[in-house]
């Protein structure tokens, strides 16, 4: 029945081979209509997949994992690595909402990237990157997760640095390659330590409980020999999977592996929508959900550590979305922070509660879901909001924006509307996923739950400072003197507007059913144990957040709308060291070059090098050396005289004629 | 009926002169000629034992004619090679050629 899912993942595949190979023989627009039109076609697969995986019964309650292709590929004695797909309800929402994005930026990058140089490349790598999160979502084990994961890094690398160029953007996906590769090498840790302690990769798999069975909703079946390696040592796999996490937090930009991000922002504008706000980052937050019932089942103490890294990630990186002035780097750091509130969302599931498989308990779960879900629509649309602006006015910089309202109306209205989104406010689909991730918090532990609270606040204050900075206050006349800004062309307006409509429908959708108790929204989709959850607000919650995140709005708008900013400014008059420290990230870019220049490269690195030029290469040149002076002792034999030859060739005839007739 | 021995002898006698010639001459055409000596020495004497051990079998005289047949190819060879060798070194002379052995 799901057959055809191989293609979606074939057809990216293919576009991405011939746009690489042939791309650069072809028209600008061949070559973009080549990866847009597969594009359309995996994005309707994808819909399809997911209405039938939907509309298909469930199975006690619960929506069956289908794997509709699984081969082994390597088979090592007990262990094998597989390639196949695997459906289940949150791959199926991930295909959704990949496949929806990646069309959304490679039509909008008709207009965004035209007459720029590298376009079929540019496509191609798209192509590339869209193939290996859909393999990374569909994947059937870890291992080709882990597959994929770096192919995913590959091509976030190549499109980072496809200005190459200029300089920030060469040393911008380098830095992104390595700290992400330095994470994953925890995650490839983490694999084989799970792999040979288990046996086993896979998430699901058929085979007669060889293998874990780790549908979402199952409890994990472990075969017996591991089941000694849980009970006996008890750390094994809370300690795989923590490394897994790490792997993970790296991917996602969670606090201290997040420095890449917004560096990362160097890319083409359409490359940091897809990659850095939508898809790529949820990653390491894909990958919790996917062992999620490993974390719960073996490891729900090494939860604790996902909140508490969210929780300080999400903080961290409000304060600092708070002082920056380019706005590619406020979505850079406001995306940090919402992927720390999905994190946080898996991990503040209701451990050790008596009901753990309830799905009340795990409301953190559908919630850090469906936030995924959200998030990726309005922040693919402000970011390719972003990329309008920039566009128009030729700079990243809030300096030179201030007033654009009246020239780029279409941006403006869908720029807002996705604020109003991120900021929390009703009838806008980030309301009610937040509101599900403060809840749950708020099961957890209130502590969590008001941090949380006031991070959103947090949240909209420094986007509607964005806004207000983009949108309204002073119009930068020099700037805008030989070049008035304009609206974007269609191509580049027609994404927003889906983008912005889906929002707007997904919110108004689910804060009216969440309010009124109607089923049929996320939490039928989505949900830890599979079962159907209905999404029911909790009043007091759902105001205080709302107040909070009105209130908030209220103070940008107060401080940051008027022509000038006397309160901002006064602000940062009485504290120009917290604004530094914020403006520069609190100097964790700094931390880290002292960290890795000073003392690993100095104590570590220098020693490992002397000792591989001294000791090592030493004893190579050794050897190399003793076998050219035995060469060079015996060369002389070779004379190149024949007739020297001859004679010994007799002498040696007649000494063994000699020795033999002697025998 | 001539004795046996007196093939032997011939045959030695051949068989020495080609092998001091070859490591005498310095001529490449000699040297080709002192080896042909040496492949006749051993074709008579294949000739004459196959007569002296196993009157009724031929297979020493075939190989003989196998050798003979052998020693032509192989002049022919080596006859092309000394061409090569007097067209770039010119001269016939195995000092000539002592460089090649690098």
């Amino acid at each position: 029945m799901f057959e055809y899912t191989l293609f979606i993942m074939l057809l990216p595949l293919l576009s991405f081979i011939v746009l690489g190979l042939a791309g650069m023989k072809m028209q600008h627009k061949v070559a973009g209509l080549i990866g847009t039109c597969s594009l359309a076609i995996v994005t309707i697969l994808s819909y399809l997949t997911a209405f039938q995986y939907f509309t298909a019964d469930r199975v006690e309650g619960v929506y069956q994992t289908i794997v509709p292709y699984n081969f082994t590929w390597l088979p090592l004695g007990n262990l094998h690595f597989d390639l196949g797909i695997l459906l289940d309800p949150i791959s199926v929402m991930m295909l959704i909402v990949i496949s929806t994005v990646s069309l959304m930026v490679h039509i909008y990058s008709f207009g965004y990237m035209h007459g720029e140089k590298g376009f079929q490349r540019y496509y191609a790598f798209l192509s590339l990157f869209t193939m290996s999160m859909l393999g990374l979502v569909l994947a059937t084990n870890i291992f080709q997760m882990y597959m994929f994961w770096e192919l995913v890094g590959v091509s976030s690398y190549l499109l980072i640095g496809f200005y190459y160029p200029l300089k920030p953007a060469i040393a911008a996906s380098k830095k992104a390659f390595i700290v992400t590769r330095f994470a994953d090498m925890f995650f490839l840790i983490g694999i084989l330590t799970f792999g040979y302690f288990t046996d086993s990769f896979s998430f699901w798999f058929a085979d007669q409980g060889t293998d874990i069975v780790m549908g979402v909703g199952s409890t994990p079946f472990i075969p017996g020999n591991m089941l000694k390696a849980v009970t006996a040592g008890g750390l094994i796999i809370p300690t795989a999977l923590t490394l897994m996490f790490i792997g993970g937090a790296g991917k996602s930009a969670m606090f201290p592996l997040h420095i890449w991000l917004p560096d990362a922002m160097e890319g083409p504008t359409p490359v940091s929508a897809l990659i850095h706000a939508a898809t790529m980052v949820v990653a390491g937050v894909f990958q919790i959900a996917r062992m999620f019932p490993l974390w719960l089942q073996y490891a729900p103490e090494a939860l604790s550590i996902v909140v508490w890294v969210g929780v300080f990630t999400a903080f961290y990186a409000a304060a600092v979305a708070c002082a920056q002035s380019d706005i590619k780097r406020v979505l850079a750091f406001s995306t940090i922070s919402q992927i720390a509130f999905m994190m946080v969302a898996l991990g503040v599931c209701l451990v050790g509660h008596e009901r753990m498989w309830d799905n009340h308990a795990q409301l953190g779960f559908m919630a850090g879901m469906f936030h995924l879900f959200t998030h990726a629509m309005f922040k693919a649309c402000l970011f390719l909001g972003a990329g309008c602006i920039i566009h128009a006015v030729h700079s990243n910089e809030m300096a030179f924006m201030g007033g654009l309202r009246k020239y780029m109306p279409i941006t403006h209205i869908t720029f807002l509307i996705s604020c109003l989104a991120i900021a929390g406010i009703p009838f806008f689909s980030g309301f009610s996923s937040k509101d599900e991730i403060i809840t749950a918090c708020m099961h957890y532990s209130p502590v969590v739950g008001w941090i949380m609270t006031g991070i959103a606040a947090m949240t909209a204050f420094y986007m509607f400072r964005l806004y207000y900075g983009i949108f309204w206050g002073t119009e930068n006349k020099e700037a805008h003197e030989h070049h008035t800004p304009h609206e974007a062309p269609l191509t580049m307006t027609i994404p927003l507007i889906v983008l912005c409509v889906i929002t707007v429908g997904v919110g108004v959708y689910t804060t009216l059913g969440g309010f009124l108790g109607w089923g049929g929204s996320f939490g039928s989709f989505v949900t830890a144990s599979g079962e159907e959850y209905t999404i029911h607000f909790d009043p007091q919650i759902a105001a205080t957040s709302t107040i909070i995140a009105i209130l908030s709005i209220c103070l940008a708008t107060y401080i940051y709308k008027g022509e000038t900013q006397p309160i901002a400014d006064r602000l940062y008059k009485t504290f120009p060291k917290l604004h530094r420290a914020a403006y520069k990230r609190f100097y964790q870019d700094e931390i880290w070059q002292y960290v890795t220049h000073r003392i690993i490269f100095r104590c570590v690195s220098t020693p490992i090098a002397w000792f591989d030029r001294h000791v090592v290469d030493g004893t190579f040149n050794f050897l190399a050396w003793g076998a050219n002076e035995a060469g060079e002792s015996i060369r002389p034999w070779q004379s190149g005289d024949v007739r020297q030859y001859a004679v010994w060739f007799l002498t040696g005839t007649v000494a063994l004629t000699l020795i033999l007739l002697c025998i | 009926m001539i004795p046996v021995e007196c093939y032997f002898a011939l045959s030695a006698l051949l068989f020495f002169i080609g092998v001091y010639g070859f490591v005498t001459r310095r001529n490449l055409i000699a040297m080709l000629i002192s080896v042909e000596l040496v492949l006749n020495a051993v074709d008579i004497n294949f000739a004459a034992i196959n007569r002296l051990l196993y009157p009724n079998g031929m297979e020493g005289m075939f190989m003989t004619l196998f050798v003979i047949g052998v020693a032509a190819a192989e002049s022919a060879v080596a006859i092309a090679i000394i061409i090569n060798v007097y067209r770039n070194f010119k001269s016939d002379s195995v000092d000539a050629i002592q460089n090649m052995k690098r």
